[in-house]
């Protein structure tokens, strides 16, 4: 079978966060949405720029945490209450209050777990390929290059056309993506 | 230079003095701190320092394979003291790493911009000693192949842990709190290993890298929940570091020991964990900005506010042995008296006085501007304070130990060789650790880095 690559898209680059953001907003007002943006660090005020609004993220750690705290409890209640029940000195066997420190530390452990293996699920990570990493320069991307990629599967997209508005907003490379 | 200059250490110099070096960029802080560990060549230095901890490290196997050849007879516990050297050393790692986990999470959340450069060996540090620290009440049970019966697992028994008993407690407290320094530490690292990914220029490095980055590329999307993820866990951090010291002081405070049942325990446990730690991340910090020329990013306004945050956490111990002994007088006890006597005129008070020396009065210099910058002062110093929590431990562990209730349940404890062996081999295991991980991972966060330097910009 023949082997052809796929365009992906077309990245630009430009040196300052400052840069990217403009560029970010020029686009969106023309029109493009399909797209991202790649930076070493999180650069204020580029989600927004991007129109990202909130993530998943919280809602996923409150489910985690919710299921340790509750899990944990109901565990030792009914490890100690059912299962097991011991009776010392007619004491009660739903000592609650001794149930606390372990509920507490599940509760935390249960939404530290949902909150980085959420994000990464969330995230599509681990994902070793990705076409961008097709494109030599990009290994500036955790460095101290900032890039946009407007994405071939957007409405707008033109690749002569696209490429010519990215490079008129100052980038000082802008390069086919594609992936083979 | 001119006459209306105000002199060097005045407020206003003070204020001034920055959390980074002039001059950087994205690109500089990328190429100085990745340099140390993709092509700077390993020093001579470095592989003395690494053969010595390695010889430690061995000397605590050896010490370990021996005690379960021989069990726990080969130590200096016995009854009364059924604790000692294991008990001592667990509490003074598990406080060690305390600081790590404040730095990261809690000046996180106060938007604290001198964290950035410190957190991540200091984080590298809280999980290393974790690692130590897990090792003693693991040996300490006799027979550490049957340490399973701690987790609830649904045994042909039929019976589970007993969860109103601290000790489980501390089992769920520190498992999660190791478990959750690691999560945060890799999370931390995950685009930093994309830098090194990137940089690497041999294959095995970029597959290694590669695969440990998870294949990060910066989007902005992943950096959005990347950053709610971040916080969120700072925020669980935040009360989790608090209960692990709190939980570890419920295994003195509620057995009924003279000296051990005090409400003050909590509190001053978590407050000399803090204490403690900061030494560590001041006996740390200075020689590695020395040996790799990081005085620009950890700079003396790093160690300055460390040295408040020891003084400060120091006098809250200070108050902490002052309410001891005002219990004692104010409960009318007569065991606990009895205690605080033994104390000052028993058998280890001069351990008592070196507590003293090292954790209250020693400390009380941090309040001269000079001394906070005296770099070889500073590091003294944490070294005196390490020295200091470890005889607090010693003392609470050792002294109630030997003087409970009746005379003729009373001891003496002296540790053995292989006590020592095995407590001098963990720190070694400990500086083993961070000499490799100086040299395979970026010690200060190379990512927080460039957003300090994108801030710094956007200050000036």
């Amino acid at each position: 079978m023949e082997r052809r690559s796929h365009l992906y898209g077309v990245l630009a680059e430009f040196s300052a966060p400052e840069e990217l953001i403009h560029a970010v907003e020029r686009a969106r007002a023309e029109g493009y949405r399909r797209m991202d943006a790649y930076t070493p660090f999180p650069v204020e005020g580029l989600a927004r720029a991007m129109g990202l609004k909130r993530n998943m993220v919280p809602f996923v750690t409150l489910l985690g945490g919710l299921a340790g705290g509750l899990g944990g409890f109901g565990f030792q209640y009914w490890a100690a209450a059912i299962s097991y029940p011991q009776n010392i000195g007619g004491r009660p066997l739903n000592s609650w209050p001794a149930f606390i420190p372990v509920t507490f530390e599940l509760t935390v452990l249960g939404a530290a777990l949902c909150a980085v293996f959420g994000m990464l699920a969330l995230n599509r990570l681990p994902q070793p390929h990705h076409p961008v990493f097709n494109v030599g320069r990009f290994v500036h991307a955790s460095s101290d290059r900032f890039y946009l990629c407007i994405e071939a599967r957007d409405p707008k997209f033109h690749i002569a056309e696209t490429a010519k508005f990215l490079q008129a907003l100052h980038s000082h490379h802008v390069s086919e993506v594609t992936d083979d | 230079m001119s006459a209306s200059e105000p002199p060097i250490n005045s407020p206003e110099i003070r204020r001034l003095t920055p959390v980074l070096g002039p001059g950087y960029t994205f690109g500089s802080v990328t190429d100085k701190i990745s340099s140390i560990v993709l092509t700077r060549r390993t020093s001579f230095g470095w592989y003395v320092g690494f053969l010595i901890s390695f010889g430690f490290s061995a000397l605590m196997t050896i010490a370990i394979g021996w005690l379960f050849t021989k069990g726990v007879g080969i130590w200096g516990i016995n009854i009364p003291v059924g604790w000692g050297f294991a008990i001592v050393n667990f509490v003074w790692w598990i406080g060690i790493g305390h600081a790590g986990t404040l730095i990261s999470a809690i000046l996180f959340l106060l938007n604290q911009k001198w964290r950035t450069s410190i957190n991540r060996f200091a984080e590298a540090m809280t999980l290393f000693a974790v690692a130590c620290a897990g090792i003693f009440p693991l040996i300490h049970t006799g027979r550490p192949w049957m340490a399973y019966y701690m987790f609830p697992y649904p045994s042909t028994m039929g019976i589970w842990p007993q969860f109103r008993s601290p000790l489980i407690w501390d089992v769920f407290a520190v498992s999660t709190y190791g478990t959750v320094s690691l999560l945060f530490w890799f999370v931390g690292l995950i685009p930093d290993l994309a830098t090194l990914r990137d940089r690497a220029l041999t294959k095995p490095k970029q597959i290694i890298y590669g695969m440990l980055a998870l294949g990060w590329r910066g989007s902005v999307r992943h950096w959005h929940r990347y950053q709610s993820a971040y916080l969120l866990l700072a925020g669980l951090a935040t009360p989790l570091v608090l209960s692990v010291h709190t939980v570890v002081s419920f295994d003195f405070a509620v057995a009924i020991v003279p000296g051990w049942h005090t409400t003050i325990f909590p509190p001053y446990f978590v407050a000399g964990a803090i204490y403690s730690g900061f030494a560590m991340v001041l006996s740390i910090a200075i020689p590695l900005r020395k040996a790799y020329g990081l005085e620009d990013f950890i700079t003396m306004r790093h160690l300055d506010n460390m040295a408040k945050v020891m003084l400060a956490t120091g006098l809250i111990v200070a108050y902490g042995y002052f309410f001891e002994f005002f219990l004692s007088f104010y409960s009318g006890n007569k065991f606990d008296l009895y205690l605080v006597q033994q104390r000052i005129h028993g058998p280890y008070s001069h351990f008592y006085y070196a507590l003293i020396l090292c954790n209250i009065l020693t400390p009380q210099l941090l309040w001269f501007y000079e001394i906070r910058h005296n770099v070889l002062v500073l590091f003294l110093m944490s070294l005196v304070i390490n020295t200091g929590m470890w005889l607090e431990r010693f003392v609470i562990v050792v002294i109630s130990l030997t003087r409970d209730f009746t005379p003729s349940a009373w001891g003496r404890y002296q540790p053995t060789f292989w006590d020592w062996a095995t407590f001098t081999g963990t720190i070694g295991f400990f500086v083993m650790l961070l000499f490799l991980f100086v040299r395979v991972l970026p010690a200060i966060s190379i990512a927080e880095m460039r957003e300090l330097v994108a801030e710094t910009a956007e200050a000036d």
